[in-house]
């Protein structure tokens, strides 16, 4: 670190990168809420990917599937997005 | 009521083995029986940091086999009144921990014992799933270094899904961060990770701050669990960390850095 770094006083430190990954990383793994956030997300992910490329064929990251939680229901998102080759290919 | 506490943290090498000797013991010299079980089989160290390792005759295994009972099998400390330390087998592998036969040693030691510390060995495999499982409460250990928090947090969804407690529904397992080698003057210059910052991510009570420590190595050199080095900043810091545990107003230290004078910067000290 050189002399000029020293009194630069806007120097962010590398604490403040690991606390915004950190973030990050914990919020997504922890889904939708550590205390009861269900373990079958992924494997349900790779069945219904199964399913649709029967009849599309479609990628990994094409099939999104979240979990959401309200008050006292939950809401099982799935979104598939279709390319226009995919959509053309098949109609 | 006796409690069944687990020090666990995910990540090895993060301090487990230190605070439990060094929780353990301070529970102990405050009048509480206690007993401290290391439940890492096959890799068994907590022996070693209590400088009991050649009174270790039976272990943790036999006495889930059988093979002995725990009046042979505990060894009591010779330093501090209260205490007894319950090895891990060093030549077995984990499966030897079945879920009935540590059921059936931790409602024995129950018995006798006001405090049950269970020494998880890293990772989330069977010996700590084991170490867990029939946890009342447990402190996390945690360095404030990016693996250490994410493993923690891992930890803590563990427990929250996979112990006893939970599977059961009762009242969660009370959980108390333990923040461990941690360095102020890092902290202040924004290069490490500051204990609000940890605080912030893992979302569980503080219990105590360890400092980063040469003391620390010094104990284990000796086999003294370095909460009876009331002369260090890390046996204060544990003593305190002991004294919060059971209910005293105790301020945290060390979480800021201590001024040196001229001279204390002339010769280095």
């Amino acid at each position: 670190m050189g002399l000029l770094d020293y009194f630069r006083s806007t120097r962010r430190g590398t604490a403040a990168v690991a606390k915004e990954r950190l973030q990050i990383i914990v919020a997504h793994e922890r889904g939708g809420g550590r205390r009861h956030s269900p373990d079958y997300l992924p494997a349900l992910k790779k069945d219904l990917l199964d399913v649709v490329r029967k009849y599309v064929p479609i990628s990994q990251n094409q099939v999104k599937v979240h979990l959401d939680r309200r008050e006292d229901y939950e809401v099982l998102e799935l979104n598939i997005t279709l390319t226009d080759e995919d959509q053309a290919g098949h109609k | 009521m006796s409690k069944v506490i687990v020090v666990t943290s995910g990540k090895g090498g993060v301090g487990k083995t230190t605070t439990s000797a060094s929780f353990g013991t301070g529970l102990a010299q405050r009048g509480h029986k206690t007993v401290v079980i290391d439940f890492d089989v096959g890799l068994r160290n907590l022996d070693l940091i209590m400088g009991c390792e050649r009174r270790v005759v039976y272990d943790f295994v036999n006495v889930i086999n059988n093979e002995s009972n725990l009046h042979q099998t505990l060894i009591k400390d010779k330093r501090v009144e209260n205490l007894y330390v319950l090895p891990a087998s060093q030549t077995r592998d984990k499966e030897a921990l079945t879920r009935e036969g540590v059921e059936r040693v931790l409602n024995e030691l129950r018995q006798s014992f006001e405090y049950i510390v269970c020494d998880s060995p890293a990772g989330i495999e069977r010996g700590a799933l084991m170490a867990l499982y029939f946890a009342d409460e447990a402190l996390i250990v945690t360095n404030p270094e990016v693996s250490s928090v994410r493993d923690s947090d891992r930890i803590l969804g563990i427990l929250a899904s996979r112990s006893r407690r939970a599977e059961q529904g009762d009242e969660p397992v009370k959980e108390h961060l333990v923040l461990a080698r941690y360095a102020p003057d890092r902290a202040n210059r924004g290069d490490m990770l500051s204990v609000d910052d940890v605080v912030e991510i893992l979302g569980i009570p503080l219990l105590g701050v360890i400092p980063e420590s040469q003391s620390v190595l010094q104990a284990s050199n000796a086999g003294v669990p370095v909460v009876l080095d009331e002369q260090s900043d890390a046996g204060v810091a544990y003593n305190d960390l002991v004294d919060r545990y059971l209910g005293e107003n105790r301020p945290h230290r060390f979480l800021t850095v201590e001024k040196k004078g001229f001279f204390r910067r002339l010769f280095r000290n």
